[in-house]
């Protein structure tokens, strides 16, 4: 249970994921936040509407699936780096992992990496497909990962050695 | 002897709006600031704030703090004291000042009181070695001067400073052996601890610090598990090597000049402790003086901000400044904090403003 450990357990998870018909379409927004916490710069962020709108900012975020074509321009809006956009589509056996890494030095592109799950813990290495560090992102870059597909919905950040 | 019309103490993210809506409706304001800048602690937050575009939701705080400053000078009828630590509130309605040595003395006909809060300390042994820090010290240290202050490091606290600070010991490039939390379930926002779980920091709730460790400075700690009593638990004590300890384990409001002014206070847990009694506009038990921000009460700086303005508009209004749009820019604020309080994270918040409202 995330409010004892921090980690989102299976089931909390489980709302939270794109459908697989959705996922098998291309990149996609998946938003870790499922906490009822007064914000919602991701509403705001979304120029397509793909993110629903905050009744109450209270509110969940919750996106509309067939709206969210996966730009990614709210991973770097979302105070919490709750936001990743994952890419099942990027090649036969790998998937594209985004995520906000606020961490210095920034990996190079083709750069291998260690892939980390939820836990810190490393489960596989990849390399660094693009990394996007615009003035829009305000200082949070977003890393395109490459990552194999059984690991797209488990790697949720990365290190650099050396 | 200065005179102003209202006298704002603090220039954090409260005392900072106060002083741009009271300028703003036309009141003279005199700004008083201990520190040689204006921002408190907006001045140490690199991280994202939360809530909604309105109060900046999305921007750094660090970022905040210039785009305030930047309207204060903006507006003519605001002087700025920086370097000017309050001394006392006498009953002729006199504040003392010390400004870079000088005793001063300055006489508002209302004041707003935006002093803050400061860190708790937890008894525990050896919690007066060198390396036992306030998670706000370590960010001061960290983010305003650049200076790297452990190598390894032990939260204690899980609410939202133990987490943020750890994720910025992180990127500060200190380790952080975990984060401990007495409680059993972690206080802050859970996206807050995910990103530190994601660079492998461990969070244990129902767990304490039984004691630091080390002769000259911190060595290491001895963490402890609770039961659901909160009694701790023989034979889990574990002992991790650290370098430092850093303490988030609350806050408690600055009050001492509302205690001097005469203000009736009233011990209020959940809001981190004595307060003054305030109407819902921010005015305290004594006519004229207002409290805004930390020190009515911890809370996000965004409440802090809007509780600031809040305060401001209603010193200018008992003076006679009043916009035409007063009362719906008035309406909004209220709308604002209500609707920053009004989610299960706001039911502490709630729950306190019931008992002194």
């Amino acid at each position: 249970m995330q409010a004892k450990t921090g980690l989102l357990s299976a089931e909390e998870l489980k709302g939270l994921l794109p459908p697989e018909v959705r996922l098998s379409q291309g990149p996609v927004a998946v938003i870790e936040c499922r906490q009822k916490i007064p914000c919602d710069p991701c509403y705001h962020s979304c120029n397509r509407g793909a993110i629903k709108p905050f009744e109450d900012i209270n509110d969940c975020p919750e996106i509309d699936w067939e709206k969210c074509n996966g730009c990614g321009t709210c991973i770097s809006k979302c105070p919490g780096l709750a936001i990743f956009v994952i890419d099942l589509t990027y090649s036969q056996e790998q998937a594209v992992v985004r995520l906000p890494y606020e961490f210095l030095p920034l990996p190079r592109v083709n750069q291998e990496v260690l892939l980390l799950n939820r836990e810190g813990v490393p489960v596989g290495k990849g390399p660094v497909v693009k990394v996007q560090n615009t003035k829009a992102q305000d200082r949070t870059p977003v890393i395109w990962v490459a990552v194999p597909k059984a690991l797209a919905m488990e790697v949720r950040n990365i290190r650099t050695e050396g | 002897m200065l005179h102003s019309e209202i006298v704002i103490i603090g220039a954090g993210p409260a005392g900072l709006c106060a002083a741009i809506s009271a300028a703003k409706q036309g009141a003279t304001v005199a700004l008083l600031e201990r520190d040689e800048f204006l921002g408190g602690q907006l001045v140490k937050q690199t991280h994202m704030f939360f809530g909604s575009k309105k109060q900046y939701a999305s921007v750094r705080g660090i970022d905040i703090a210039p785009l305030l400053e930047k309207e204060i000078k903006g507006l003519p009828n605001i002087s700025v004291f920086l370097n000017s630590t309050v001394l006392g509130y006498y009953e002729d309605g006199v504040l003392l000042f010390e400004q870079n040595g000088k005793a001063k003395k300055i006489k508002p006909a209302r004041m707003i009181v935006a002093t803050g809060a400061a860190e708790k300390v937890l008894p525990f042994p050896n919690n007066d070695l060198p390396g036992v820090y306030g998670a706000g010290a370590v960010q001061t240290l960290m983010n305003v001067h650049g200076v790297k202050p452990a190598k390894r490091v032990l939260m204690v606290g899980a609410g939202n400073i133990g987490l943020i600070v750890s994720y910025q010991l992180l990127q500060a490039g200190v380790e952080v052996a975990g984060v401990i939390e007495a409680a059993p379930y972690i206080g802050g926002y859970l996206v807050h601890a995910a990103k530190i779980r994601r660079s492998g920091v461990p969070i244990l709730t129902s767990h304490t610090i039984k004691a630091a460790l080390g002769d000259r400075a911190v060595e290491g700690a001895i963490i402890q598990q609770l039961d659901e009593k909160w009694q701790p638990i023989t034979g889990t004590e574990r002992t991790l090597e650290v370098d430092a300890i850093c303490l988030a384990v609350g806050l408690t409001p600055l009050v001492e000049i509302l205690w001097q002014a005469g203000c009736q206070m009233k011990y209020v847990p959940q809001l981190g402790g004595h307060v003054p009694i305030r109407n819902q506009f921010n005015e305290t038990s004594v006519p004229g003086i207002f409290v805004a921000g930390d020190a009515s009460g911890v809370e996000e700086a965004s409440s802090a901000m809007l509780e600031g303005a809040l305060a401001g508009m209603e010193a200018s209004a008992s003076l006679g400044y009043r916009s035409e749009d007063f009362d719906l820019i008035k309406q909004d604020i209220l709308a604002q904090l209500e609707s920053l309080r009004s989610g299960p994270t706001g039911e502490k918040i709630r729950t306190g403003l019931a008992q002194l409202v």
